[in-house]
């Protein structure tokens, strides 16, 4: 074999031509591993890998003057994954990829200013996206700089609360191809820099003007924009009904209008408003005014209506019904915990609109089986249902929903009172993606049997607090879907390492919530990750028995993570430190672990270079060098302080039992 | 009148005779230069009145003489006689008393002619008979006008209707028609019957059309004159080239602190008023009413040309050689043009010190609301008002607004100050890591053994490079300033500019 090597010493994959080879690395981007692993297999690989990448998540920007000369054709890089971005890095950035970058998510980054973003705006001509969220730092002296980005088309803003009219005007004036600005949370943008915007940039496709200070001087520059397909106004205390009063004109293109938590719109300035946006597809009217018949009316001229959302809302039966009577045809309709949804009302819209695709009626505790027989009877291509804590539909209710809705792909079951038979029911949908059974107490293995059997679609399953799931159960799950993405078994206390450690076979698993399975331990946990190499999430608080031997495969296998909890885990120092080799590592919570010591604690805050956020017990802030925290604190990583007292677990009925008791007095 | 004034406005004025569309004939000549010196250096009415009457004499034709007076006011706005109602003034009333009873006189000499005429040749063609019958009546009519007209300026409250209903707009333009009628059939012999002293005018119909004109401009012109000094500097006002007298200053008249000397200590002054005020101190004769009172009043009716002003800046815009040439209204609005447009700004405000200006006046009024008009655009206009930024920006393209230098330097500075703080933080930490080092060692170690099966060559912290891990703390460190020169500068010179040597250090270190 050697000597037949020796002689052909050509690589075959010099044969294939490198476009080839790039439509393979296409298909390698599931997993970023693999993606390293064909790089660094010889150095042909390498090359091609450098000339094919164009999306870039950098781990540390110290290293970017290499890393950019390795990848030359990057347009899109994603700082999500490094916290600390400064002006020297951008200006790196702006050096190497000059012209060819279009994208840049700066949007959980900190430590860049004004200096930086001119740099990049100057030498990267044809930049169109940059998200800024979350840049709280940033003053108009940013906004100068981004308006020398003339090509920019997709803006994030949201949080930048520092940022006023002013340099939102610059923005205005500098970006004029602007189709996408979101000023979400911007407080110090009033109607001046808005109304400026939409005079400027005439392209704008979508505007996202939540919780800013704008008032109705803005509104009407903003519907004479002629390509404005989404508008979201939520939370503008500022606009009332005298100024949508004034709104005359209309905006043809609109389709998607968000109106909630805008306590000061009646529904006599939305129908005025309505008036002027005839042609939106998708209102959200979510903690606004009372839905009344009046408000209903002033829907009437939304003919093209599909979409509703009145989450948060207190509605009539009046007001319910004539929504249903005035949208011609409806698909998605979102009645979130709102009080004052009634059998009768839901039954009149669900039988009037058939084709009806997704319903929430989340905490609706008035409905029964009555609205249930209705809706399963008449809107049989639903797809999606949320009703968790529907307290009054019974168990038959449920077996409705599986004999009528067998096109169902996400339902949420939370808090109710489904036993076996009823997801025996459901396990007829078999294009079943997301299932949601917390705090579902009478179901049990033999439920979950039937659903492992035929859901082999299934990417998400909640089984937070189910305390008649055990091993069997789980294991009939893992069997039967393997394609599972997220899975909660918190508090599901039968489990063990039995069931846990075949959670290896599910490969794509990107979220494991296993909070209070005092019966997993460090072995269980090893095995199991052997095979999740896309783990992102891993919630183990109060898993007693997962020490330091966990987390040695834990690192090795899902180099993937992003969050881990350890908190009441057995975890010390070393299991704490050995965290560091996760490159990626950006939430790290530990709470009441006592085996740790400061020194380690520190030692592993110091090697952990990626890590965003931390939550410690308010002791160590005393006890961690104050030096120590704020090299931290400039890398990037925040801080919070927690001070709870150590809790005992309680029984899952008694759980129930006192949630229900607090709600009362709640109530 | 003051010899030195005299002398330098005669220079102007003789400039300005020269003029493409000064289509004055030739006897005329004097007389527009006279009337214009008469206007511009508010000669005593009397002055003038006595040329006139003089020259009358000479010329022997009346109508000839109006309308030299008038030669360019012709196209007067029947509008502008509405609005140009000044308060009544006796003495202008006198001048035109005055002159219509020079007027009648005239007229009066011309009836003995015709009569003397007639005597003689007795076997004439009626036409001529009736011919000279209307051109008296039009004389006559146009002295009915400006009776009627000085008659109502003599009620202040009745002056606004007559003038506005009566000569302008009705009567006068059946007049100009009558008369235009009339012109075809005119027999030239007969006409050049009229004037006796020989002078051959050659179209008889266009005289007399002309000098009802003038009648009828006068009317306007004398209320409208009283106006003019008050009339601000309006730049849209749509005159008709020619129908005003363009007069330009040289750039040292225009710059000149002082206009009006004083003819006995040549003492100067911007005022004519105040130099009034300081002639009282050379004698008693400076004393009289008459002396102390405003020139421009007294010319009244007389000076009926609209002068317009020049700028003396070749290929500016109100140059009078300019393409689209406009006009400036008065010398006070030459002497603002020059200054802010031709000029260095040598007036910087005090309180800014980056504002400047050419013209005191726009200092002091920038310096009222300096500090106030916070809001600024990238073309240097200030609002005291963020709307009307964003209005002025909205409306212009290419403008943007523009931060106030200092709040970008803040954030500049700020962001420095950060940068320094967190190198010198860095430093700090050096110190304490190695610590760190000396007391977790141990179990460096250990975990470094526990971790030998790991292998990855990517991760910044495999197992390899673990025992580094304090060091690769370090990694965050930049070398100390003073290691290296330019270092040691991205820390001393706190300008942005320097962040490329500064990110070369970070990525370096």
């Amino acid at each position: 074999m050697k000597r037949q090597k020796f002689v052909e010493p050509t690589n075959p994959f010099d044969l294939i031509s490198d476009e080839i080879i790039f439509s393979i690395l296409d298909l390698l981007s599931s997993n970023p591993i693999d993606l390293k692993s064909f790089s660094i297999a010889c150095k042909s690989f390498y090359s091609i890998e450098a000339k094919h990448r164009k999306i870039l998540k950098p781990l540390r920007s110290e290293h970017l003057p290499s890393v950019l000369k390795r990848y030359t054709q990057l347009s899109h890089l994603d700082f999500s994954l490094s916290p600390r971005v400064t002006d020297g890095s951008l200006a790196i950035i702006s050096k190497a990829c000059n012209s060819k970058l279009r994208s840049l998510d700066l949007s959980t980054s900190k430590f860049f200013s004004a200096t930086g973003l001119l740099s990049l705006a100057t030498n990267c001509t044809n930049l169109v996206e940059i998200d800024l969220s979350n840049a709280t730092e940033l003053r108009d002296a940013a906004a100068v700089a981004l308006a020398k980005a003339k090509n920019l088309e997709k803006l994030w803003l949201g949080r930048c609360k520092l940022i006023t009219d002013m340099g939102i005007g610059c923005i205005a004036v500098g970006c004029t191809k602007l189709r996408f600005i979101s000023l979400k949370w911007c407080m110090s943008v009033g109607d001046l820099g808005v109304g400026l915007i939409a005079v400027k940039c005439e392209q704008i496709r979508s505007l996202d003007l939540s919780y800013t200070q704008i008032t109705e001087k803005c509104l009407p520059s903003i519907l004479k924009l002629k390509y404005l397909e989404d508008l979201v106004l939520e939370g503008c205390f500022g606009i009332d009904d005298d100024c949508l009063a004034v709104i005359g004109y209309g905006c043809k293109s609109l389709k998607k209008l968000d109106v909630s938590s805008c306590p000061n719109i009646s529904p006599i300035g939305l129908s005025s408003l309505t008036r002027a946006t005839a042609s939106i597809q998708q209102l959200t009217l979510a903690y606004g005014s009372p839905v009344t018949l009046a408000l209903a009316n002033s829907l009437k001229n939304l003919s093209m209506l599909q979409s509703v959302k009145l989450d948060g809302c207190v509605i009539t039966y009046d007001g319910l019904k004539a929504i249903g009577n005035c949208c011609v045809s409806l698909s998605e309709l979102s009645l979130s915990k709102c009080v004052g949804v009634t059998d009768e009302g839901l039954s009149s819209i669900v039988k009037k609109h058939k084709d009806l695709k997704k319903l929430d009626i989340t905490c609706c505790r008035k409905i029964t089986d009555l609205s249930i027989s209705n809706l399963t009877n008449s809107c049989t291509g639903l797809t999606s249902l949320k009703m968790e804590s529907c307290s009054l539909v019974s168990k038959e209710g449920f077996i409705l929903i599986g004999r009528g809705c067998h096109l169902l792909e996400e339902l949420d079951l939370t808090d109710n009172e489904i036993d076996n038979e009823g997801l025996r029911s459901l396990s007829r949908c078999s294009k079943l993606s997301i299932l949601k059974l917390g705090i579902c107490l009478n179901l049990n293995d033999e439920g979950l049997g039937h659903i492992g059997r035929c859901c082999s679609k299934l990417l998400e399953l909640d089984l937070y607090r189910c305390a008649g799931v055990t091993d069997f159960g789980l294991l009939s799950i893992i069997h039967g879907c393997p394609d599972l993405e997220m899975i909660n078994i918190a508090y599901c206390r039968d489990i063990t390492n039995t069931s846990f450690s075949s959670l290896h076979k599910c490969s794509r698993l990107k979220t494991i919530e296993a909070r209070g399975c005092p019966l997993i331990t460090s072995s269980g946990l090893a095995a199991a990750v052997v095979g999740c190499k896309l783990l992102r999430r891993l919630d183990l608080k109060k898993c007693c028995n997962v020490d330091d031997a966990g987390m040695i495969p834990l690192v090795h296998y899902s180099q993937n993570l992003r969050q881990i909890n350890l908190s009441y885990s057995s975890v010390t120092d070393l299991g704490l430190l050995s965290l560091a080799s996760l490159s990626g590592l950006q939430h790290l919570t530990v709470l009441h672990t006592n085996r740790l010591t400061p020194s380690g604690v520190a030692a592993a805050l110091l090697a952990n270079s990626s890590l965003t956020k931390v939550k410690l017990h308010a002791l160590f802030q005393a006890l961690l060098p104050e030096r120590l925290l704020k090299h931290l604190e400039v890398r990037g990583c925040t801080f919070e302080w927690r001070e709870k007292i150590f809790q005992a677990e309680l029984d899952p009925k008694c759980w129930k039992m006192q949630l229900e008791e607090e709600m009362q007095i709640a109530l | 009148m003051d010899p030195e004034d005299s002398l330098c406005s005669s220079e102007v004025w003789t400039k300005s005779s020269s003029f493409p569309n000064n289509n004055i004939q030739q006897p005329a000549q004097k007389w527009a230069d006279a009337s214009i010196l008469d206007y511009a250096m508010e000669q005593p009415f009397q002055e003038f009145e006595e040329r006139t009457e003089s020259k009358a004499s000479l010329s022997c034709n009346p109508n000839q003489q109006i309308e030299i007076l008038d030669k360019d006011s012709n196209q007067m706005n029947a509008a502008l006689l509405a609005s140009k109602i000044q308060d009544w003034d006796p003495r202008a009333m006198l001048n035109n008393l005055s002159f219509l009873e020079q007027k009648i006189h005239q007229l009066q000499e011309l009836v003995h002619l015709i009569v003397g005429r007639r005597s003689q040749v007795f076997g004439r063609p009626d036409e001529l008979v009736v011919q000279q019958q209307q051109l008296i009546t039009a004389d006559l009519t146009s002295i009915i006008v400006q009776l009627i007209s000085t008659a109502g300026s003599l009620l202040p409250s009745v002056k606004h209707n007559l003038s506005a209903a009566i000569p302008a707009g009705g009567q006068l333009e059946q007049l100009d028609q009558v008369l235009f009628v009339s012109g075809p059939g005119t027999d030239n012999g007969g006409v050049q019957s009229q004037h006796g002293d020989g002078t051959k005018l050659p179209e008889l119909p266009t005289q007399v059309d002309g000098s009802s004109k003038c009648w009828k401009e006068q009317n306007m012109t004398v209320e409208e004159q009283e106006s003019k000094d008050e009339e601000d500097a309006d730049e849209n006002e749509n005159l008709p080239p020619g129908s005003y007298e363009i007069l330009q200053l040289e750039k040292e008249e225009i710059l000149a602190p002082h206009t009006h000397f004083c003819a006995i200590c040549g003492k100067g002054f911007k005022r004519d008023a105040n130099l009034r005020m300081h002639m009282r101190g050379h004698g008693d004769e400076y004393k009289t009413a008459a002396a102390l009172a405003k020139p421009n009043k007294e010319m009244g009716s007389e000076t009926m040309l609209i002068k317009r002003y020049s700028c003396p800046f070749t290929g500016c815009k109100r140059n009078k050689d300019h393409k689209k040439f406009q006009p400036l209204k008065t010398i006070l609005c030459v002497k603002n043009h020059y200054k802010r447009t031709h000029c260095d700004k040598s007036f910087t405000c005090s309180k800014c010190n980056s504002k400047k200006f050419s013209v005191i006046a726009d200092l002091k009024t920038h310096e009222k609301h300096c500090g106030k008009d916070k809001w600024l655009c990238s073309c240097g206009t200030t609002f005291s008002r963020k709307d009307k930024l964003f209005g002025h920006i909205a409306l212009f393209q290419g403008h943007t607004p523009a931060i106030p230098l200092d709040e970008s330097k803040g954030a500049v500075m700020s962001c420095d100050r950060g940068e320094r703080y967190e190198t010198t933080n860095k430093l700090g930490n050096i110190n304490f890591s190695f610590g760190s080092v000396a007391s977790g060692g141990s179990s460096v170690e250990t975990i470094g053994d526990a971790k030998g099966g790991v292998d990855d060559p990517l991760s910044y912290f495999s197992p390899l490079n673990f025992d580094s891990c304090n060091f690769g703390g370090f990694h965050e460190f930049p070398r100390p300033p003073f290691e290296n020169t330019d270092n040691a500068f991205s820390f001393l010179i706190p300008a942005s500019s320097n962040y490329t040597q500064k990110s070369g250090a970070e990525s370096s270190s």
